[in-house]
């Protein structure tokens, strides 16, 4: 019994640990600043950093399998550009969305294909995707370009009141996180396709060898993190009305970051990724402090964001070092 | 050992296929525009005279890139990975503007004190800090990775998050601009008619060549690349050798800083360098050293690094918008990683050699 009380508290220490993280620097900010205890600014999380956790949640699943997806930015800026040109265009959004969702899909499928048919390494593949994406985003327009259509009017500026709370309110577009985050649980916990995940990011020789469909697994973690990263450039492109090839530049990093801090091993095989919504809220709590403050400049955002990486990964060397040894005395 | 031919021993060195790569876009080049080789020298009263034309623009604004990747080679060597370059760059560009003149960024200063072409401080200790800021970052990494025991990756984040901060923290979040003229010497002087930064590269170069071949650095740092426990265990200090790779990267990265600097005469914290971490990178790829260690030739990423210019300089020569580069350096990357899969190897060599004879794949 004490043994699989131990077992569970190591395997979830780094989640409790982000979680006690998370807490403290939002209890640290609620003290400097009271406003900040106002339930408001913790909805607000969720609304600022809507996109971000898209692309982390997405990106939890890559950095599981010992992958890495830098294409997430770029990703956003063309999806938001595309939609928005075709919207301009005077296309409907019903059109739209879904064709933006599959170019998602096709483009992570694609580069998850290079990965493992071409043998290039994800670093180098999804570097191309950046800057593919980016440079797309950027022929389809130089320009920023603004969306009108009243429906993505109508989604950007109505609020959802939350029900027992006082004028606390959450845009519709910040549920689309939460949902595939709930999505992301369910694939990598209940499915057979989250333990292959799993399994590739311990040992992935040893998954081949144990019959494991490593190749299809793969492409399809790119392809719904190429899901997730277009997702997140809708919600991108909804927040702000409008679409630029300069979106979201270097999301990738605060991306990769936050599923860091979330638990997640840059190895791949230990986290999850309710991990990561603890890192990406941690980011938006660092960026609201700062807003409250209103005197230090925005770049202490990245010292912040680099120290607690740095202290994530101090505390996970101490979990996971502690249990590979203990699984190799064994 | 049968002795090879020269052409065989020039096909097999790492040198081979960046040069090849090279040779394409400048035919490419030679067919669309023959224009684009034209070189002149110039009559500058203020630089002397010197030669201009597009060949001497790869050379001289390359010259950062080449810099960072001959740093990064070694890096890359030992098995690892510096995504800090960038902020590297950005942190001794931003060293250099302050210690010129600590009241650049603040507003308060009349427009007359600020744009004065003087310097606070002499220009060697200048050269000294920029230098040190780098050597620092690059020994922090070096740390990180080597006592710290953390990936890479994760170690270089860190920095690569966290120094574009600090470079606004020197920097006071402002956009320096120098006007001090001595300093744009390096990245704007010329010696002999050509270009200062081409000079600083050939020293670098020639001072890591003296450094990892003339000594047996070069060997340990293979021996790390290839396997860490086992050069552990045939008494090579793994982690000195890392943390050498480390600091001599983050050297690279400081002059690059300094040359970018002086070249563009400002030191901006969120800009200076940006992807150049990723170009120098493909760079790496470029010159055929492969990401999970091992041999490595640094002459083959500097010359990487100049196909990277030269394919950037041809694009801008097309007439294509600078933002769209970033699609068409997709496809560089796309041709290149196509060029070294293991199928053109393999079609090379049967072009290369009689069907039947024997071959060793050592590409």
């Amino acid at each position: 019994m004490t043994q699989r009380v131990k077992f569970t508290l190591m395997r979830l220490g780094p989640l409790l640990l982000t979680f006690a993280v998370f807490i403290l620097v939002y209890v640290v900010g609620g003290q400097l600043y009271p406003a900040m205890q106002k339930p408001q600014v913790f909805f607000n999380l969720f609304i600022n950093d809507a996109s971000l956790l898209l692309v982390s949640v997405g990106m939890t699943m890559v950095i599981l399998t010992g992958g890495m997806d830098l294409s997430v930015g770029g990703m956003i800026a063309l999806v938001s550009t595309a939609s928005a040109a075709l919207l301009r265009a005077g296309v409907s959004p019903i059109i739209v969305l879904p064709s933006m969702i599959l170019l998602g899909i096709a483009l992570g499928a694609l580069q998850g294909w290079i990965i493992t048919d071409l043998k290039v390494q994800p670093f180098i593949a999804t570097l191309m995707g950046l800057f593919f994406t980016r440079g797309m985003a950027y022929i389809i327009s130089l320009t920023s370009v603004s969306i009108k259509n009243a429906f993505y009017m109508k989604l950007a500026l109505t609020p959802i009141y939350i029900p027992f709370l006082h004028k606390t309110y959450i845009y519709g577009y910040a549920l689309v996180g939460p949902i595939m985050l709930l999505v992301a649980v369910y694939l990598s916990f209940f499915t057979r396709f989250g333990r292959t995940i799993y399994a590739i990011g311990s040992n992935e020789q040893s998954a081949v060898l144990m019959g494991l469909p490593v190749r299809r697994a793969k492409i399809m973690v790119y392809a719904f993190s190429g899901l997730c990263s277009a997702l997140g450039g809708i919600v991108f492109s909804i927040s702000l009305l409008a679409g630029y090839g300069q979106f979201a530049s270097g999301m990738e990093l605060d991306s990769i970051a936050a599923v860091v801090i979330g638990g997640t091993s840059l190895a791949g095989g230990y986290g999850n990724v309710i991990g990561t919504l603890f890192g990406v809220l941690i980011h938006g709590t660092i960026v609201s402090i700062l807003q409250f403050n209103g005197t230090l400049s925005s770049w202490w955002t990245r010292i912040g964001v680099g120290l607690l990486t740095l202290i994530a990964i101090g505390i996970q060397s101490v979990f996971y070092i502690k249990r590979k040894r203990k699984e190799k005395s064994t | 050992m049968v002795k090879k031919s020269l052409f065989k021993r020039f096909r097999e060195s790492q040198v081979f296929w960046p040069i090849v790569a090279w040779i394409l876009i400048l035919v490419f080049d030679a067919i669309i525009d023959p224009s684009f080789f034209k070189l002149g020298i110039i009559q500058d009263p203020v630089n002397g005279n010197h030669l201009y034309g597009n060949m001497v623009d790869i050379f001289n604004n390359g010259a950062p890139l080449m810099l960072v990747a001959i740093g990064m080679t070694l890096v890359i060597a030992t098995g690892g990975i510096d995504l800090s370059v960038g902020a590297v760059i950005a942190i001794s560009a931003a060293m250099g503007a302050v210690l010129i003149n600590p009241a650049l960024g603040n507003e308060l200063i009349s427009n007359e004190v600020l744009t004065r072409n003087a310097t606070n401080t002499p220009l060697p200790l200048i050269i000294i800090a920029d230098l040190a800021a780098g050597t620092l970052c690059g020994l922090w990494n070096g740390f990180l990775v080597s006592r710290g025991k953390i990936q890479p990756m994760v170690a270089t984040l860190i920095l690569m998050v966290a120094g574009r901060g600090v470079a606004q923290l020197i920097t006071n979040g402002q956009i320096m601009t120098i006007y001090y003229t001595p300093y744009f010497w390096f990245g704007n002087g010329y010696i002999l008619g050509l270009p200062v930064s081409i000079y600083i590269v050939a020293l670098v170069l020639i001072l890591g060549y003296i450094l990892v071949r003339k000594t047996s650095i070069g060997l340990f740092i293979e021996t790390v690349g290839i396997n860490a426990k086992s050069a552990y265990y045939s008494g090579i200090s793994e982690k000195n050798v890392k943390m050498l790779a480390y600091t001599f990267c983050g050297f690279c990265g400081a002059i690059a800083g300094l040359i970018l600097s002086s070249y563009v005469h400002s030191a901006d914290g969120n800009n200076n360098g940006l992807y150049y971490e990723l170009d120098a990178i493909l760079a790496v790829v470029l010159g055929g050293t492969l990401m999970t260690g091992g041999r490595f030739s640094m002459l083959a990423s500097a010359i990487g690094a100049v196909v990277i210019w030269t394919f950037t300089v041809t694009v801008y020569h097309l007439g294509v918008p600078a933002n769209a580069l970033l699609a068409a350096k997709a496809v560089l990357v796309l041709v290149v990683i196509l060029l070294y899969s293991d199928y053109t190897k393999r079609f090379m060599n049967r072009i290369f050699e009689r069907k039947g004879a024997k071959h060793d794949t050592a590409c």
